[in-house]
């Protein structure tokens, strides 16, 4: 299986660094190798978050750095303007429709239009937008076992946070195409 | 036949390289002394300056390290986390201690470090041949301020146990000379009540000892002894300038 | 019991220094490694050991100092401008023989320059820039997994040679997460074992030996042999400490040479070029000093340059001329100042190289 790079944008606490590592630790519960890397470089000015994961199945991860990504998930309109072209061609952009209502100017990608803070209010909890970004993310491009992002979920939401485990598993499957 | 006087073991039994008339001898002789009559020599670990003390670990029978020039109370500090049940001390001069080495004893004494400093300090670089010392009295002659010390040109003289009385860290500071037997007998007794402290984990102990440099003063040791009691004990006055036990009585 | 598990760099880095047998650590908060003396401070007082802040990185490292001298394994972490800091510390460590193990988390220079990854300490941690004769091995591991193994072995290695030891990261390291199989924990001498353990430590007389440990030998001829005694140490280093990795040599066009994290881009570069029909391959070297200049002998006579990729402007250049000997001609791929070159970048770089040397 081929190597595949993705990348989170948003601003800070719309959970864009947490959705990359949900991703590296899924992908490490499923034995593959992954890479995750928070905002380096210049990239880091200006007030945006954002992290590279890198998940190669067979073979250690050749470089944490990318150039271009398979999948590219933008949470706010600075991140949208900024990494679509990031996307490589035949890639998928994953846009917040909820914060971004400016469109994708690209034809020779996969643009996905999610609602995701809509969905996530309408689910009860505004906090899980990013884990129906993810969820979203999944179900275009599987990079890793759904069964192993469960267990991470369930590795985070536990003891004091037991409680937020069904809904963040329903925010992981709420978005349809 | 009892013997009326022996030499300590503490001091191992070879020449001191020091200058006729220097005092680091006396104050050597004290500490180790003291050590010696605690029945601590074996459970000792000193760290030695840079400066004519670099070599304090030919003559003191512990177990000793140098340290890089006024970091001896780092050093020490370092050396405290591995042994905490060993006697830990510092032996520095004036340019290690109060010119170089001034963050790492001010924070040493601020973080309360269970170890001993012993300041020699007799207002000069002696190693290095006579130059101006943090501790140079105004007026006084160095090779780097030959016409004497001003205050326009270099400031003023630190004082150390007055600055480190300021902090809260310390257990217990005493400035004592050893100009006279009288003052050493009183300088031998402040050694003790250091160790004493530390062996109690009362906190961090200074003990500055004024000192003579005939060799940069250029001077005698007889007079080398007169103008330390005229000139140096009237900017450094001796007293106790921290006692964590009297304070809390 | 060994683990597999997820963690950033710079944690897994001082994870694995405890692991590795160091229970003593003293540091200077410097970005990009300031998550070191935060777990260090966190971890080590339920460890058995002892989290101490200097006061300054000159504080930091005489302390590491007086713990090595007392027996102690001790370990500091800092950042290029407070390892240049540190530097009179090193020289006197090597001069007095006493372990540490050193971590440099890398940023730019010079002066404070940048807090973004950057390779420019290459000169400082393999040349030294404090004073006299010594050395100090120099680690640069390309991921994870390899700084855990390696960090896991420094405090030995310090000890085994009695000498400072050098792990050279750099912040993008120090701030990546990539799963990692942590190693089971050594036991760490207590402080009544070092006087048997290591009886030329500070522990007290009491053990039956004076031990004494410094620098200063005032007469030529006993210096003189000490500092030849020192080269014997390090001659052994060199045997017994080079490391390196080399791939795709052969039938390659081109050889790259890179360390650490742009190592990982330069094996990249690689795999994009052998799609294009260039067969390029890779020196990594893993120990700087010790510097693999045998490694270099295996480069074969289809290559037609060897390229260093550095972020730095060239600092490595000097040693790879060293292994190559002129025989095929010796180019740089670079970026400063925290910037950092991409794959591809390297790619068509490379292929401009090629051009010109063909």
């Amino acid at each position: 299986m081929a190597t595949t790079k993705l990348f989170f944008a948003g601003s800070g606490g719309q959970g864009v660094l947490t959705m990359g590592q949900m991703l590296t630790y899924a992908a490490m519960y499923a034995d593959m190798n992954a890479t995750w890397l928070p905002s380096y470089g210049p990239e880091m000015r200006g007030g945006t978050a954002n992290c590279t994961v890198v998940i190669s199945p067979d073979k250690p991860v050749s470089c944490p750095l990318i150039y271009e990504a398979d999948d590219v998930v933008v949470m706010n309109l600075p991140s949208l303007l900024k990494f679509e072209s990031l996307v490589k061609p035949g890639g998928n952009l994953f846009v917040n429709s909820s914060l971004i209502e400016q469109k994708a100017t690209r034809d020779d990608i996969n643009v996905y239009y999610v609602p995701a803070n809509d969905i996530a209010l309408e689910l009860g909890n505004a906090r899980t937008a990013n884990v129906v970004m993810l969820g979203a993310l999944m179900s275009v491009s599987p990079v890793v076992p759904v069964e192993m992002v469960y267990k991470i979920m369930e590795k985070t939401f536990s003891g004091r946070k037991a409680h937020l485990l069904d809904i963040n598993k329903t925010a992981f499957h709420a978005w349809k195409q | 036949m009892k013997p009326v006087f022996t030499v300590t073991e503490g001091m191992l039994p070879v020449s001191t390289s020091y200058c006729p008339g220097c005092t680091h001898g006396v104050a050597h002789r004290i500490i180790m002394e003291t050590l010696d009559e605690m029945g601590l020599l074996g459970d000792t670990l000193g760290v030695a300056p840079i400066g004519c003390s670099v070599v304090a670990h030919q003559f003191m029978n512990v177990d000793m390290c140098e340290a890089a020039h006024g970091r001896a109370p780092a050093v020490a500090s370092g050396i405290r986390r591995v042994h905490p049940d060993k006697v830990v001390f510092t032996y520095q001069g004036d340019g290690d201690l109060a010119s170089i080495g001034m963050g790492e004893i001010v924070h040493a004494a601020a973080r309360g470090e269970k170890f001993t400093t012993f300041f020699i300090n007799n207002g000069i670089y002696g190693m290095t041949g006579g130059q101006m010392a943090p501790t140079t009295l105004i007026g006084q002659r160095s090779t780097t301020c030959v016409d004497g010390r001003t205050r326009e040109q270099a400031g003023m003289p630190l004082k150390i146990c007055e600055l480190l009385a300021t902090l809260d860290g310390p257990a217990y500071i005493e400035r004592v000379a050893l100009n006279s037997p009288a003052h050493i007998r009183a300088a031998k007794k402040a050694v003790r009540k250091a160790f004493e402290y530390q062996l109690a984990g009362k906190g961090f102990t200074f003990i500055e000892m004024l000192s003579i440099c005939p060799t940069n003063w250029g001077l005698t040791p007889p007079k080398a002894m007169q103008w330390l009691e005229e000139n140096m004990m009237a900017y450094y006055p001796l007293g106790v300038y921290r006692d964590v036990e009297k304070e809390a009585q | 019991m060994s683990e597999k598990v997820l963690m950033k760099g710079n944690e897994a880095f001082a994870e694995a220094v405890i692991r590795g047998g160091a229970r003593f650590y003293f540091g200077y908060p410097i970005t990009p490694q300031s998550e070191i003396p935060e777990f260090m401070s966190r971890e080590l007082p339920k460890r058995g050991g002892k989290f101490l802040q200097a006061e300054s990185e000159l504080g930091a490292i005489n302390m590491a100092y007086g713990c090595g001298a007392a027996g102690g394994s001790g370990f500091i972490s800092s950042s290029s401008p407070g390892i240049a800091l540190m530097q009179e510390g090193m020289s006197f460590l090597c001069g007095a023989e006493v372990p540490v193990t050193l971590l440099n988390v890398s940023r730019g220079g010079p002066g404070i320059g940048s807090i973004q990854p950057g390779q420019a300490d290459y000169n400082q941690v393999t040349r030294g820039g404090g004073n006299g004769d010594y050395r100090i091995p120099v680690f640069a591991p390309a991921s994870i997994q390899e700084a855990v193994d390696i960090l896991y072995e420094c405090p030995s290695i310090a000890d085994k040679y009695r000498n400072p030891v050098m792990v050279l990261a750099d912040g993008l390291m120090g701030q990546m997460m990539e799963p990692v199989m942590l190693p089971e924990e050594k036991h760490a001498l207590t402080s009544e074992e070092i006087s048997t353990a290591k009886p030329w430590a500070l522990s007290g007389s009491k053990k039956g030996t004076r031990s004494v440990v410094k620098s200063l030998r005032l007469q030529p001829e006993v210096l003189e042999e000490h500092v030849e005694h020192l080269f014997e140490k390090y001659a052994a280093m060199e045997k017994e400490l080079e490391r390196v990795e080399v791939e795709n040599l052969e039938g390659a066009e081109v050889v790259f040479v890179a360390f650490g994290t742009m190592a990982r881009l330069a094996r990249e570069a690689m795999e994009l070029l052998e799609a294009q029909g260039v067969k390029a391959g890779l020196i990594r070297p893993i120990s700087l000093w010790p510097y693999p200049y045998g490694a270099f002998e295996q480069i074969p006579a289809t290559a037609k340059a060897v390229i260093s990729v550095e972020l730095s402007m060239g600092q490595m250049l000097q040693d790879i001329n060293l292994g190559v000997k002129g025989r095929v001609p010796v180019k740089l791929i670079h970026r400063v100042g925290g910037m950092l070159p991409t794959s591809l970048e390297v790619v068509e770089k490379t292929k401009k190289i090629l051009e010109e040397v063909r």
